[in-house]
């Protein structure tokens, strides 16, 4: 076992290695970058963070992003507890219909629907906010989402509407008083999972931006950085450290309920 | 309100009730599910009927100008080999890189799965983090890494004797694509191994506590329980995996853009630079055509899609004999 484990170390040491380069580069200067393995700088340079900060609009990108992840989990969120306790608790005419749109949504792949929503987000005079980009991510790939809550609100016991509809609660209370309080687990997985997929995605946010470069995100502006600046390693560097930085401090904290919930996904 | 719970619940059982009073019934439900159908409906359904619309037109994207043009664009389509071209690139990244990361994720699951070992979930968190992290970061640190200017990889490599000179790992095309199917490999390959493991998790202990009593060795555990019991879920896993693989996109944009010379250019690549990005490539942007080379792809995909949802329907039959002799 001590064996297994310091090989496993090893190679987990290598799986990691780009990051910790990346980090260590972000420190250093333009001409250090490339001086060898090492990861530890000669002096620290935090120099760089600003330059990428400014003048690259990192930060800007960092608020955009921030904005449209807050706001599309808020609106899937909702949206998609809202569906799955539908699903998990009542039946009612249409129910197959609805599940077998959601099923055949799965395998959709992003290229095919890309410019129907370029094209409607124009359409609907969006293309100058990111409201357009958040309710185009709120609207992405939730179906697991869905499932995860549908599951979890059928296994809860019927007694407690029972003694909520005794109180006088109406349809609305049961699920926001009774019910959803109950499903912490659930609502965390999916903040989780559209945390990282807002966050992360690419496509839409590029498309969605492209003659806008003050509505990019970090995905896209640090891409535009990479075309835009490519000689200034260090600031490259910077720049993703500052985009990979929330992310990995989210998924430290939160990382049972991350890998529960893919798992979930699979057992479903 | 109360009232029309109670009906709600007695609706569902009593199926004489009339359509329209049944309907009229679950109407909290149907206001319950609005928000999620209309963000489906705007962000997926649309968009799925709309494609089809989009691949009959000749429409630039910059002007209002669509013209009808019917199937020509499924014609020259046909014709192209550039789309043939990231369409077999596309599938040739499947048949490589979806097995190595199967089977490299299956391995390091079934090692991680051991509770003997303690650091299990600490190896779990560093083989997890490339996942989390966007394409576009990946992008940028992997041309740090891989770059044939004294980075890291090279410098490696050379270090131990093993090539001679830095090789061009995403400027060269003979090496581009390669090079990209394995980082893709890298990235996602924590996203497999959580499959692995919670399909691990579902069978039970008892099943190896018997067969060890029975003096079954380790090779023959993993033979005769842990393979048979984990088929139902290698195929959904398969399924995903593969789903996922044919759609790659970011990670392959972040690093090559398609290029040198194309030899990236997977069919999702394709797609985008035909309808937004034709400077690129030399190109106007061609908006119907892209939809048509969408359509025509997303058609390729379902059929596919449904041939392994079938096959993995099978190995669950098989899974269920097996648990019940």
């Amino acid at each position: 076992m001590t064996l297994i484990s310091v090989v496993l170390l090893a190679v987990c040491f290598v799986w990691v290695y780009p990051f910790l380069w990346m980090v260590s580069s972000s420190i250093k200067t333009n001409a250090e970058v490339f001086s060898g393995l090492g990861l530890f700088p000669k002096a620290i340079r935090l120099d760089n963070y600003v330059r990428a900060w400014h003048d690259a609009h990192i930060g800007d990108y960092f608020f955009n992003t921030v904005f449209v992840t807050v706001t599309s989990i808020v609106i899937s969120v909702l949206a998609v507890s809202m569906m799955g306790y539908v699903l998990g608790r009542y039946r009612f005419p249409g129910k197959r219909v609805v599940i077998g749109l959601l099923a055949a949504a799965v395998f959709l792949p992003e290229g095919y629907t890309i410019i129907p929503i370029f094209d409607l987000i124009n359409k609907l005079g969006l293309q100058d906010s990111l409201w357009g980009l958040t309710l185009a991510e709120a609207g992405g790939a939730h179906v697991v989402a869905i499932l995860l809550f549908a599951g979890y609100f059928s296994q809860l016991p019927k007694e407690l509407e029972e003694a909520a509809m005794m109180d006088g609660a109406g349809f609305v209370r049961i699920f926001w008083q009774v019910y959803l309080p109950l499903a912490k687990p659930v609502t965390a997985t999916a903040i989780i999972l559209q945390f990282m997929h807002s966050w992360n995605d690419f496509l839409l946010p590029l498309v969605l931006t492209l003659n806008k470069p003050e509505l990019r995100t970090l995905s896209v502006g640090i891409y535009s950085f990479q075309g835009e600046y490519f000689t200034d390693w260090s600031g490259m560097a910077a720049a993703a450290t500052i985009g990979l930085l929330p992310i990995i401090v989210v998924f430290l904290f939160l990382q049972r309920y991350f890998v529960e919930g893919i798992a979930g996904a699979v057992k479903q | 309100m109360t009232l029309a719970r109670d009906s709600i619940a007695r609706a569902g059982r009593t199926s004489s009730a009339g359509l329209w009073t049944r309907i009229w019934t679950s109407r909290w439900c149907y206001l319950f599910m609005l928000p999620s159908l209309v963000l489906a409906g705007m962000f997926t359904f649309y968009p799925m009927v709309m494609s089809w619309y989009f691949s009959f037109l000749d429409w630039s994207g910059f002007t209002s100008a669509r013209t009808f043009v019917g199937l020509d664009n499924y014609r020259e389509l046909i014709g192209d080999p550039l789309f043939w071209d990231a369409f077999g690139r596309s599938f040739l990244f499947v048949i490589v890189a979806v097995p190595i990361r199967l089977v490299l994720a299956l391995l390091v699951a079934i090692l991680l799965n051991n509770q003997a070992l303690k650091l299990a979930p600490v190896f779990r968190t560093f083989f997890f983090l490339p996942v989390v992290t966007t394409a576009a970061i990946v992008g940028i640190v992997m041309t740090f890494v891989l770059s044939p200017y004294r980075g890291p990889v090279n410098q490696a490599l050379m270090g131990l004797g093993l090539i001679p000179e830095p090789i061009d790992f995403l400027g060269d095309p003979d090496t581009a694509l390669w090079t990209v199917m394995a980082v893709e490999v890298w990235k996602n390959f924590g996203i497999t191994m959580i499959y692995w493991l919670a399909a691990l998790q579902t069978v039970p202990r008892i099943y190896y506590e018997a067969a060890k009593v029975d003096g079954a060795g380790r090779f023959q555990l993993l033979r005769y329980i842990t393979v048979p019991m984990l088929l139902p879920f290698a195929a959904i896993i398969v399924l995903l995996t593969a789903n996922a693989t044919l759609h790659v996109f970011a990670i392959v944009q972040a690093m090559t853009r398609g290029g040198p010379y194309f030899a990236t250019q997977v069919i999702e690549v394709y797609i985008y630079q035909t309808a937004f990005a034709a400077d690129q490539v030399g190109g106007v942007p061609r908006l119907g055509y892209a939809s048509a080379a969408g359509c025509f792809f997303g058609v390729v995909v379902m059929v596919i899609a449904l041939l392994q949802v079938y096959v993995a329907r099978k190995a669950a039959q098989v899974r269920a004999q097996l648990v019940n002799e």
